[in-house]
């Protein structure tokens, strides 16, 4: 095989800051090559400088392409040359169809007037193509994800894409829709169709990829062949030492009933009809951590959400006992003088002021906590951020960093020192290690167990079962808005979870 | 300044006082301190083509009377647009509180003591109005206010039956023309002068002192808790250009008239409204709202309220403004404020304010109305014509917006 892509002694420095030294990258012509490394290890930054989104001239370096050298200046010029980059966000117009979105920037057109049929008539072909069969006037934000996430490589393949770069393709989807996109890129690997992943689940890496590269702080670490990838391996490469358990030990001390939530009923905010949780009871004790499993739109976030202020839902109605006592937790602000904290999924959308810096977002939800009759004090304030930057370990140079500039492990820690700082009895932590690094994962652990430790009670929602399995003292499984069973963590397995989630949905059906 | 920038703020276990250079300091800072120096800028070019008219103590008297109002409804402007909004009918409220307050004097007869308070409590209710639809009903600002803006011109047209309605007692014009009394009379035997207004050099004296004081204390208390300072050369500089340039025009009011009744007020307002939004729970609070809607809400900060608050605080300035503009033309007519909502807006972009919210600051906003106010009264003084002077105006606001987009993005 050849080497489509060669990408020599890549270094790309931004102020203060070499984010690639020396990258050496190399990809064969029609092989699946995963890339990896904790966040902020330049991934993402390697596969800007090879779309052109940092132009040619801001790096230094060689790259190969197909044998020649290339001098992108623009992503325009990366995708006439048949590099396509699908990015974690995807970047598809939702109330634009699916037809649209496929051609945009590309539409089948004469003279500029668009030809429809034969728009669709491409469409169609290249839905069959990714094995979807909606129809291409169908809205793209009608779709669930993991459909949106087919139609960014259908748009892709109609671009006529000799490479195609995948940032974290399946962070977003559940188990059954990630299979079917790790098919997909098996099968356009036999169409000749060579592939770069970007992903933080081993076993997925280790599923489809020929290759691995792995990144650390902005250099290659090490490229593997097939027969030498093991996670085990990875992982060590990765945080550069051999990290013997994924889950930091803890012996539990669980006291008396801490958060109690009974015959908790939701409605839809728009969907007058839709109850979207159904009658939900459970509980929390001291010093547990307990678990939601389920699957996507089980109900989970929505359970969260509308206990939290009722920031989610209407109709909402149910009983909230915290130390025995039934407390109001009908807005945020009560819920917080509850003793309640909820870490969201979607940290940049719902969790921080990302244009703020690390240390007013950790004072942004008990600001009277650095403030004397409502006069901030700012020397108080970077004491306090000095303190959980230390604590939790953000890694920073300083506490003054605006967070978007923060890794997504780093961007974590912030938003739960934020909850720390307001001192809540129970957390109830959305998908608290979604997108971040082994590494950082395991300190978010680390923190979690440490606030178990201290006696509150941990809520712990997630899509990875193994993580559920790994962390969680009990596990409530949710199904179509009801919870249809409890774990104790003797018994849970994956295999039990699903068996209850599959049982309640051939109920629901048989119903 | 406590502020750091995080592209210099790298190894700050210890305050960098004498390692950066005033030069380096300066190129990270520009954004800072970039339209500061646009002002001395534009000054000393208007000073050396109007042949020094500009700076002389009538015309700087009249910079103040000029731009008060604008000012003024800048701070309540910075407000609203920190919190992610915008307000279009602050200039039709102008005219209509300045028309309410001539009718109300002039045609009911009511006492000065009671036009002024009563015309504020009306620019409250319509802050409150406007922003009931804008923050509990989630309207956007921009429809509610253009509606608004429509709404209170028809009703000062209404108000005034198409007249000009004045002119007003002695005592409402002082709010604007008005000037307070020298009640330090023996500062002029000192200088041994005839025309000298003591109270404004002692004041304008005072507060450069107070300034230079406040600085050196939140400096060493920045240092104390090991907070980035700004170069000592650099601080040094900053305070003496400060404090100069209040010094330099107190004396210019002093050998004219004094102190503007209005450059108090408005001198007032400037501190509380920065400290609020700098040093206050309330103010961070709103930058939260404006810098991410969801996460402040879901950080237990009441946003809706927030925002209702901000227009309440719009309308009140602008009525305010409104009675001060009124007071100045010694007459309401029914065009009255027209524009000024431009102006006022235009002011808040040009001082660093952000159109998507988070983003701006009080200083920011009063030095780029002084930007606005500067340009219209030194091409007013060469004879410039309102059109060159719209286009020039126009072009200022979209360079300044630019300078701080490449600011941003290097």
């Amino acid at each position: 095989m050849a080497a489509l892509l060669e990408m020599r002694s890549i270094t790309k420095t931004f102020p203060g800051v070499k984010a690639l030294d020396q990258v050496t990258f190399t990809v064969e012509e029609g092989e699946i090559h995963a890339l990896v490394g904790e966040n902020g290890a330049g991934k993402s930054t390697l596969m800007k400088v090879l779309s052109g989104v940092y132009p040619h001239g801001s790096y230094e370096g060689q790259i190969l392409y197909d044998g020649q050298e290339a001098r992108f200046r623009d992503i325009a010029g990366s995708e006439a040359a048949g590099i396509v980059i699908i990015h974690q966000e995807l970047a598809l117009v939702p109330l634009l169809s699916i037809a649209e979105n496929l051609f945009l920037g590309n539409e089948q057109s004469q003279g500029g007037v668009i030809n429809w049929p034969a728009t669709y008539r491409r469409t169609e072909e290249l839905l069959a193509k990714v094995g979807l069969s909606d129809p291409p006037t169908r809205l793209v934000g009608k779709i669930g994800v993991g459909k949106q996430q087919l139609v960014e490589i259908a748009k892709a393949l109609a671009k006529k894409v000799r490479l195609l770069i995948l940032d974290e393709p399946t962070a977003a989807l559940q188990e059954n829709d990630s299979q079917k996109l790790l098919e997909l890129i098996l099968e356009l690997k036999q169409q000749g169709v060579t592939s770069i992943i970007i992903s933080h689940k081993l076993n997925e890496v280790r599923r489809v990829a020929d290759r691995v590269t792995v990144l650390r702080d902005g250099a290659t670490v090490s490229t593997m062949d097939g027969s030498e990838v093991t996670e085990d391996r990875i992982i060590r490469d990765m945080v550069g030492r051999d990290m013997a358990h994924r889950y930091p030990a803890r012996t539990p001390k669980i006291g008396e009933v801490l958060m109690e939530v009974a015959n908790w009923d939701v409605w839809h905010p728009e969907q007058a009809e839709r109850q979207v949780i159904r009658g939900a009871s459970f509980n929390v004790r001291k010093g547990e951590i307990v678990g939601i499993a389920g699957l996507m739109g089980a109900g989970r976030t929505e359970l969260a959400m509308s206990l939290f202020g009722r920031s989610y839902g209407r109709a909402v109605s149910g009983e909230v006992r915290v130390g025995g006592r039934p407390v109001d937790t009908s807005t945020v602000p009560r819920a917080i003088d509850a003793g309640l904290a909820y870490v969201t999924e979607d940290r940049k959308e719902l969790g921080l002021v990302l244009e703020e810096p690390i240390s007013k977002n950790i004072t942004l939800a008990n600001l009277p906590g650095v403030a004397r009759g409502g006069v901030l004090s700012r020397g108080e304030e970077r004491q306090v951020a000095e303190r959980y930057r230390e604590a939790m370990n953000i890694r920073t140079p300083t506490v003054f960093q605006k967070v978007v500039n923060l890794s997504g492990g780093n961007q974590q820690k912030v938003v739960l020192s934020k909850w720390l700082y307001a001192d809540p009895q129970v957390l109830i932590l959305d998908e608290p290690t979604r997108g971040i690094d082994v590494g950082a994962k395991f300190e978010i652990y680390s923190i979690m167990n440490q606030l178990a430790a201290e006696g509150r009670g941990v809520v712990m929602i997630s899509s990875e079962m193994p993580e559920l399995l790994g962390m969680c003292d009990r596990i409530y499984v949710m199904s179509k808005g009801s919870i249809v069973g409890e774990l104790a963590r003797g018994e849970a397995s994956q295999e039990r979870i699903m068996e209850l989630i599959l049982a309640n949905e051939r109920g629901a059906a048989a119903r | 300044m406590t502020t750091t920038d995080p592209n210099t703020g790298v190894a700050n276990e210890r305050p960098q006082t004498e390692t950066t250079g005033i030069g380096a300091y300066l190129g990270s800072h520009l954004r800072e301190y970039g339209m500061l120096f646009a002002l001395i800028a534009i000054m000393a070019f208007f000073q050396f083509v109007t042949d020094g008219t500009l700076l002389r103590p009538v015309n700087i008297t009249n910079l103040f009377l000029q731009n008060s109002y604008i000012i003024i409804m800048a701070l309540g402007m910075l407000l609203v647009i920190v919190a992610g909004h915008i307000d279009l009918s602050v200039g039709s409220v102008v005219g209509f509180v300045g028309a309410l307050a001539a009718v109300m004097m002039v045609n009911w007869g009511w006492p000065v003591w009671l036009t002024i308070p009563a015309c504020l409590l009306v620019g409250i209710a319509i802050g409150a109005a406007q922003g009931y639809w804008v923050a509990y009903w989630r309207i956007p600002s921009f429809i509610v206010t253009l509606a608004g803006m429509l709404v209170f011109r028809g009703a000062s047209l209404w108000l005034l039956e198409g007249q000009s309605v004045g002119p007003f007692e002695r005592s409402f014009q002082a709010l604007s023309t008005g000037f307070v009394p020298d009640l330090l009379p023996f500062v002029k035997s000192v200088f041994g002068m005839e025309r000298l207004n003591g109270l404004a050099l002692v004041v304008g004296l005072l507060i450069a002192l107070a300034i230079v004081w406040n600085g050196l204390r939140s400096r060493r208390q920045a240092a104390a808790y090991g907070m980035d300072t700004e170069p000592f050369g650099f601080f040094v500089m900053r305070n003496a250009l400060v404090a100069g340039a209040i010094v330099f025009v107190a004396w210019k009011l002093a050998t004219f008239r004094g102190l503007p009744n209005v450059l108090i007020t408005m001198g007032v307002l400037i501190v509380i409204y920065a400290f609020l939004t700098e040093n206050t729970t309330l103010g961070r609070r709103i930058y939260a709202v404006g810098g991410n809607l969801k996460a402040a809400k879901l950080s237990g900060i009441k946003a809706e309220r927030l925002t209702f608050l901000t227009f309440v605080n719009m309308g009140m300035l602008a009525a305010l403004a409104g009675l001060i503009f009124a007071a100045r033309l010694n007459t309401a007519t029914p065009k009255a404020g027209a524009s000024f909502e431009l102006d006022v807006i235009a002011a808040v972009f040009i001082g660093g304010a952000s159109m998507s919210g988070g983003v701006g600051r009080i200083v920011g906003a009063v030095v780029g109305a002084f930007i606005m106010g500067v340009m219209n009264n030194g091409m007013s003084i060469l004879g410039i014509g309102i059109d060159y002077q719209q286009v020039i105006k126009g072009l200022v606001l979209l360079a300044a917006v630019i300078f701080d987009v490449y600011n941003k993005n290097k």
